[in-house]
């Protein structure tokens, strides 16, 4: 639709002469101002960001955004519940290290959209959340299905908006984009009453998209300081997590930890970005960390931070962490800083920078004697992946399914057992190869999180480890993926169970089991193909491995369920709370599992 | 009231409902202890708003204002005396 109004219209006749180069200006500003709904200007602006696909729920506070979408090219994608939506926006946001963006109505829309909006805070996704509210002369009145959405996100968001009029959009949008992808990333949400959906404003050129904002200059002198502690400090360690993922780092930081032989322990967060099998890596640290893991920062000097946060699961009791040495830390967020621990150094700076600039300035070294430290302690003291040969057993179906796929399976899990089993023994090679609810811990997230990631890289398979509690947490999502046939395989590891939850009873609360058996053993195979998708049962296949090898080939979505015992336990174990130097090993504990 | 361990700070907002929000919130949710809080408009720049917090966290005073400063409505944050604060004057409205 192109109109004109009448101001700009009188303003432009006045200036019109015969003269060619102003009749073209004149034709440019009837191209250039139109009257537009503020959905329509929404939805053009997020064309603009080039958003090609949005997850989401319609509801009566959000029509105007859904019939504005529908004439544009970008694709949706019907989510059977909002949190669906956020996880679903999510699993595109891991993936691309774009910003997604999910929609949902006012009232119950916007609360079911809050755990998937929090668990992108605590992981520091750019996700867009937008919601409908009500009217705004209905704010304020209880109107149907209003709640306070500002009030709701502030905490959870790195930023929120509540928009006032249609033209506010035209500031806010590239701004929510901008703050989403700029420093550390994080959720936006934007609450857009419906009467400025349905406001006809007069707009002329559009503002820009928004986009990462520029990261803060490195110093040369930080990071010759950086180098120059790395280099006299007998037993370094690199500590490297998410930060490095996001900044796209992942080479610079092999090529600096190789350039230094300086072993690697990797968060939860930045598993993947040194392969598991590389000389320097050190695998996960902490909580369900390898025993030597654990054991090398108990040794190390110097432990530098790289794009970490050092969260309570990975430091354990802070002030037994490390305990002889000294910190450095690098992050993006000055706020990070002396949070949990006060480090001797600290660089705040985007992480990826840092390494450039050190890969530049740095003399290569050799640390022969920690390493082979390291290499004693790794021997003596391995992650033992009790019954990693045995289809049913959690470490066994983890192997099994790795040795079929080949690297380019992009991995996401639930919340539970299963994801850390999945994060201890998964042969991660990659960067965003790994997709996983770290901060938050949301059971439900696993399901949705594939989705979107099928939908972000199509071309891949995407597979869903998850457990039979965790994915009844959002197992509606089976019929969306099931309607888009997406290449997912779900891998239900099924013991009837909460199982980490179980695992923490028999270990701290006295074996005394309450609340944790899934007494109605759901037939989940049967529940998959009720929402149109393929399901299997391996217990059930006269051939178990060629089975799951099948399902796992064939194009499609299929759940598979394998079932293992509720006794199986995710080793070794560091209480909550508690030192990471007193891990609670398999061996230990046997009697208190049986 | 004790003023012996508190710090006063000086911020420089963005002038919009919903500031006020993102400032308290903080406080409350990372459990920050704020005696007091006064906010108004800037005089010649109604954009801005002038806000005057109370503090009282001797030892996580740097982490506070780290993280103050992170939200996205808040242009600066200035630790400042007694002497010359919205405080000063204002004591005898508060006994």
């Amino acid at each position: 639709m192109t109109e004109i109004a009448p101001k700009a219209l009188s303003e432009s006749q006045g200036a019109a002469t015969d003269n060619l180069t102003d009749h073209l200006q004149w034709d440019a500003l009837v191209d250039a101002t139109r009257k537009l709904s503020g959905a329509q200007l929404l939805i053009e602006l997020l064309e603009r960001q080039r958003i090609t696909c949005i997850a989401g729920v319609p509801g009566g506070a959000n029509l105007p955004m859904y019939d504005a979408l529908s004439h544009s090219s970008i694709q949706h994608i019907l989510a059977r519940h909002e949190q669906g939506a956020g996880f679903i926006a999510q699993g595109m946001a891991r993936l691309t290290g774009q910003a997604q963006v999910c929609f949902a109505s006012s009232g119950p829309g916007a609360t079911n959209l809050l755990t998937a909006v929090a668990d992108a805070h605590l992981d520091s996704i750019p996700i867009i959340a937008i919601t409908g509210q009500v009217s705004q002369a209905m704010i304020g009145t209880d109107a149907f299905q209003e709640i306070d959405t500002f009030g709701l996100m502030l905490p959870i968001s790195k930023h929120n908006y509540l928009v006032r009029s249609a033209e506010e959009l035209l500031e806010v949008i590239p701004a929510a984009f901008e703050l989403a992808l700029s420093g550390r990333p994080g959720p936006v949400s934007i609450d857009i009453p419906k009467d400025v959906q349905n406001e006809i404003i007069t707009v002329g050129e559009l503002p820009a998209p928004g986009t990462r904002a520029a990261d803060p200059a490195v110093s040369a002198e930080e990071v010759h300081t950086l180098l120059e502690q790395v280099s006299t400090a007998h037993k370094p360690v690199f500590m490297i997590g998410g930060g490095i993922v996001y900044a796209g780092a992942t080479d610079q930081l092999r090529q600096f930890a190789e350039k230094l032989d300086v072993p690697c322990v990797q968060t939860f967060m930045g598993l993947g970005v040194l392969p598991s099998d590389h000389p320097l890596s050190l695998g996960m640290l902490g909580m369900h960390g390898a025993p030597f893991t654990n054991l090398v920062l108990e040794e190390c000097d110097l432990l530098v931070g790289l794009g970490v946060r050092f969260d309570d699961r990975a430091t354990g009791k802070v002030s037994a962490f490390c305990p002889n040495a000294e910190f450095i830390h690098v992050d993006i967020d000055n706020s990070e800083i002396g949070k949990v621990l006060t480090p001797a150094q600290s660089i705040v700076a985007d992480v990826g920078s840092v390494l450039q600039l050190g890969n530049e300035l740095l003399e290569v070294q050799q640390n022969t004697q920690w390493r082979q430290r390291v290499t004693q302690l790794k021997h003596d003291h391995p992650l033992e992946l009790d019954g990693k040969d045995e289809l049913f057993r959690p470490y066994g179906a983890i192997a099994r399914v790795a040795e079929i796929l080949d690297d380019s399976a992009n991995i996401t899990t639930d919340v539970g057992q299963h994801q850390m089993w999945v994060a201890q023994a998964y042969p991660f090679k990659r960067p965003r190869q790994w997709i996983s609810s770290g901060g938050l811990g949301t059971m439900g997230f696993g399901l949705p999180a594939a989705i979107g990631m099928a939908l972000a890289a199509p071309e891949r398979k995407t597979i869903c480890f998850s457990g039979d509690g965790s994915l009844m947490m959002n197992i509606q999502e089976l019929a969306t993926a099931a309607e888009k046939n997406l290449d997912i395989k779900v891998i239900v590891l099924n013991n009837r169970h909460l199982g980490l939850v179980r695992q923490q009873q028999t270990l701290f609360y006295g074996k005394n089991l309450h609340a944790v058996k899934l007494e109605q053993h759901t037939d989940f195979p049967a529940v998959a193909r009720a929402m149109g998708m393929n399901g299997i049962d391996l217990s059930e296949c006269e051939n178990p491995e060629q089975a799951l090898h099948q399902a796992l080939s064939e194009h499609g979505p299929c759940l598979i369920n394998i079932p293992v015992s509720e006794t199986e336990m995710v080793f070794p174990m560091v209480a909550p709370g508690g030192a990471n130097k007193d891990m609670i090993m398999a061996e230990a504990s046997a009697g208190a599992t049986k | 009231m004790s003023i012996a361990n508190t710090a006063i700070l000086k911020l420089t907002v963005r002038n919009h409902p919903g500031v006020m929000s993102h400032v308290c919130g903080l406080f409350a949710r990372r459990a920050y202890n704020l005696e007091g809080i006064m906010v108004r408009p800037v005089c010649d720049n109604r954009k801005f708003s002038r806000m005057w917090l109370l503090v009282n966290e001797e030892d996580r005073l740097q982490q506070l204002i780290r993280q103050t400063e992170k939200l996205v409505d808040v242009i600066s944050v200035e630790e400042h005396a007694m002497e010359g604060s919205a405080f000063e004057s204002t004591q005898k409205y508060f006994v």
